[in-house]
């Protein structure tokens, strides 16, 4: 606005009123907004929850258009903020109850990509399902994906997402270039190994608790298709699988477990393994060669409503694990994947976090150092075996190298449970924690929506370090989140 | 094809933008904010390889109006489609009693479209073919007690539009008009009666569509002129005392 002033006013036949004219405009600018941005910022009061839809929460939610209104709303307020990407983690983490959420979906513009390097530049609002569309077929893929395509790399580098490549490529944030972190002052500060270094390790895995970010260098990883090429493998129990995982975990970059939690006894642990590499082009047969980036298109079903409480009843889950483990039994064996349902398998069915009805779920999904996770295992799954509480989708894989103050990876296994709400849960959950606290391991932040402060103080190590470099960057708190303080995260 | 994008930001413009680009047309954006437009034009290029150049444009500055079509032209290498996307619904409530931001509210939806289309309309006229996107609002159909400011000047825009369809049909020269409805941006986030918004992808696709078959006027989404075409029939006797 401002140049136009001068070029109005010089305008002939456009005299002083026109000039008052503008500084009106200019003036309006003053009060919610930045120049550049010609409509204030307006807040939208919403329910908000995260995938699991619970807890739901009412916040003032922002959705930013340009970077410059962005940055309005992170200065020009007394309440507390927290950034919030597609809302795919599970819990309270993007929720900030009676306080502003500020939504980076619409700020997700790709900014640069060199083809040599295989870095990408981008806003935190560009979804991985972006990335995949727009560099597959140009021969790249992000270098962790998690269970969905449609996360935004924001919120990715604020959970510190891990995927079924752990073992072998660590977390999100090992790939990390830099990023660009919006601190509350407005401040803009370049994170990354070298610059602010201690702020970029308490940054990722932070839920975006020291500030806002902007945009990110991510360096791809270079594929030859869009097919995997591996094993099933379909392994008796617990000690099966553990095996199997030790087995593969040299020769596959990418493996996870599906569990049957409903088995108990001997069959304890049952699972079926998939475990691959991505194809090189010269693998494939010569039909795929052609166009080694070309998947077939998916029909891509929807739950269209909220299911009844009783539709994912302990019955229909033990029904649904025993059938989808009969279905495997006979197909183990060499296996090739299209990428799709490899990593993202419930990402073909949209909407599925309707199936577990109008109050939702809880994901839990923990950790255990090596030594420990057998034991921890047996524990958990012996535990859920009884409580008759089946878990729809059961997940186990195994963990490498980790770094970053509050990541939630560690070197182990980790497993990854899903339960719909109901009586009683809390408590039976609260005793999972205590399971994994006592032999060494973690749940994780983007998960979770029912930890108890004690227990998240005693999983994390690094938070007094945390709490250090977060009261530096963010004295005030202004980044707070309903799980920050749920979980006592904040420094006093 | 070379196209000029007029308020190269909203997120309307920037989706109908992508779908002109992935059919391979070399596209200039220009907006208020060039920082913005500079992001836009980046993300656009990554996606589809295709040509995008930004640029600088105030809709009330129009001393700067002829340069900008010349050199958005010249940059391009030509041009063969004009798309106004701009508009902004101002502060309502001010522009009902300060005769200033009411004439700004005017300024930036009317004169401004006035300026800069009458330039580029004179050069596609010259060069005898070439098409005109004009995107309007189903503001501008009737006036209403709340917004008439803003459906004053859209409406403005969509008679100026019809007249310049006319003579530029001479030259054979499309001119569209686009009756919008209400779309999920900022201009509606965050306030009441929002049953009928759509996504910007679903405006810009129907946009698209519509230009593909060359319609003259268009509403979107498709459901408005049905709906304005009912509003319309409402006695103003009646319609005074309603509360649209």
């Amino acid at each position: 606005m401002r140049h136009s002033v001068t070029a109005i006013a010089a305008e002939p036949g456009f005299g002083p009123r026109f000039f008052l004219l503008a500084l009106f405009a200019m003036s309006c600018e003053a009060t919610a907004r930045i120049p550049g941005a010609s409509v204030p910022a307006r807040a939208k009061r919403a329910m908000l929850s995260g995938w699991g839809r619970y807890p739901a929460l009412e916040c003032d939610l922002y959705r930013p258009e340009k970077l410059a209104e962005l940055a309005a709303t992170v200065t020009n307020n007394s309440t507390s903020i927290i950034a919030r990407g597609a809302g795919r983690a599970y819990g309270d983490a993007a929720v900030n109850a009676g306080n502003r959420v500020i939504e980076v979906t619409r700020l997700g513009r790709m900014l640069s990509f060199d083809p040599d390097s295989a870095i990408l530049r981008a806003e935190a609002g560009v979804t991985l399902d972006e990335i995949i569309e727009v560099f597959l077929p140009r021969g790249y893929f992000p270098p962790v994906v998690p269970g969905t395509r449609y996360v935004t790399l924001g919120g990715s580098i604020a959970a510190d997402i891990h995927g079924k490549s752990h073992h072998r490529d660590s977390s999100l944030a090992r790939h990390i270039v830099s990023f660009d972190l919006m601190l509350a002052s407005g401040e803009i500060r370049r994170c990354s190994r070298e610059d602010n270094a201690e702020l970029f390790r308490a940054s990722v895995g932070a839920m975006g608790l020291t500030g806002v970010i902007l945009e990110a260098k991510l360096r791809l990883r270079r594929v030859e298709s869009a097919w995997l090429e591996g094993e099933l493998i379909r392994a008796e129990n617990l000690d099966a699988a553990l095996e199997a995982f030790e087995r593969t975990d040299r020769e596959y970059a990418n493996s996870v477990a599906w569990i049957d939690c409903a088995s108990s006894r001997g069959a304890l642990g049952r699972s079926i393994l998939n475990v691959a590499n991505f194809a090189p082009r010269d693998s494939l047969p010569p039909a795929l060669r052609q166009q080694p980036f070309e998947l077939a298109p998916k029909f891509r079903p929807a739950v269209p409503i909220d299911l009844p409480g009783f539709a994912l009843g302990p019955l229909t889950v033990r029904a649904f694990n025993g059938v989808y483990y009969a279905m495997h039994r006979e197909s183990a064996g060499h296996r090739r994947f299209d990428y799709q349902s490899f990593f993202f398998p419930l990402d073909s069915i949209h909407d599925w976090n309707r199936i577990y009805g109008k109050r939702g779920f809880v994901q839990y999904q923990c950790v255990w150092p090596e030594a420990q996770s057998r034991a921890g295992l047996i524990e958990i799954l012996e535990a859920i075996s009884q409580s008759r509480r089946g878990s729809f989708l059961t997940v186990l894989k195994k963990f490498g190298a980790q770094d970053g103050m509050l990541s939630f990876p560690m070197p182990g296994y980790t497993l990854a449970l899903d339960f719909p709400v109901a009586g009683g849960l809390m408590e039976f959950l609260d005793r999972l924690d205590a399971m994994v606290l006592a032999r060494g391991g973690r749940v994780y932040l983007a998960k979770d929506a029912r930890m108890r402060p004690e227990t998240f103080r005693a999983m994390y190590p690094n938070l007094d370090q945390w709490q250090q470099v977060k009261a530096s960057a963010d004295p005030n708190n202004r980044f707070s989140s309903s799980l920050a303080r749920r979980l006592g995260m904040l420094p006093a | 094809m070379k196209l000029l994008l007029l308020g190269a930001t909203s997120p309307i413009a920037r989706l109908l933008a992508m779908r002109f680009a992935a059919e391979g047309s070399s596209v200039y954006l220009a907006a208020r904010d060039a920082g913005e437009a500079a992001r836009i034009a980046s993300d656009m290029s990554i996606r589809t390889g295709a040509v995008v150049l930004s640029g600088t444009f105030d809709a009330v500055d129009f001393a700067s109006h002829a340069s900008l079509v010349a050199r958005a032209a010249d940059e391009l290498g030509g041009l063969d489609g004009v798309v106004l996307c701009f508009g902004t619904l101002g502060d309502e409530d001010a522009a009902q009693i300060d005769p200033d931001a009411a004439l700004a509210t005017i300024h930036q939806n009317f004169t401004g479209a006035v300026s800069i289309l009458t330039l580029a309309a004179r050069r596609l006229e010259e060069q005898k073919r070439g098409f005109m996107i004009v995107i309007g609002s189903v503001a501008g159909e009737r006036g209403r007690a709340r917004n008439y400011v803003y459906g004053a000047a859209k409406g403005g825009l969509h008679t100026f539009a019809q007249g310049l369809r006319g003579r530029m049909a001479r030259a054979g020269v499309h001119v569209m008009t686009v009756k919008l409805g209400t779309v999920d941006t900022r201009m509606t986030w965050g306030r009441e009666g929002t049953l009928l918004t759509v996504s910007p992808e679903r405006a810009a696709n129907a946009i698209y569509a519509a230009y593909q078959r060359k319609a003259e006027v268009v509403y979107v989404p498709w459901f408005w002129r049905p709906i304005m075409g009912i509003v319309k029939l409402i006695p103003e006797r009646i319609f005074k005392r309603t509360s649209f």
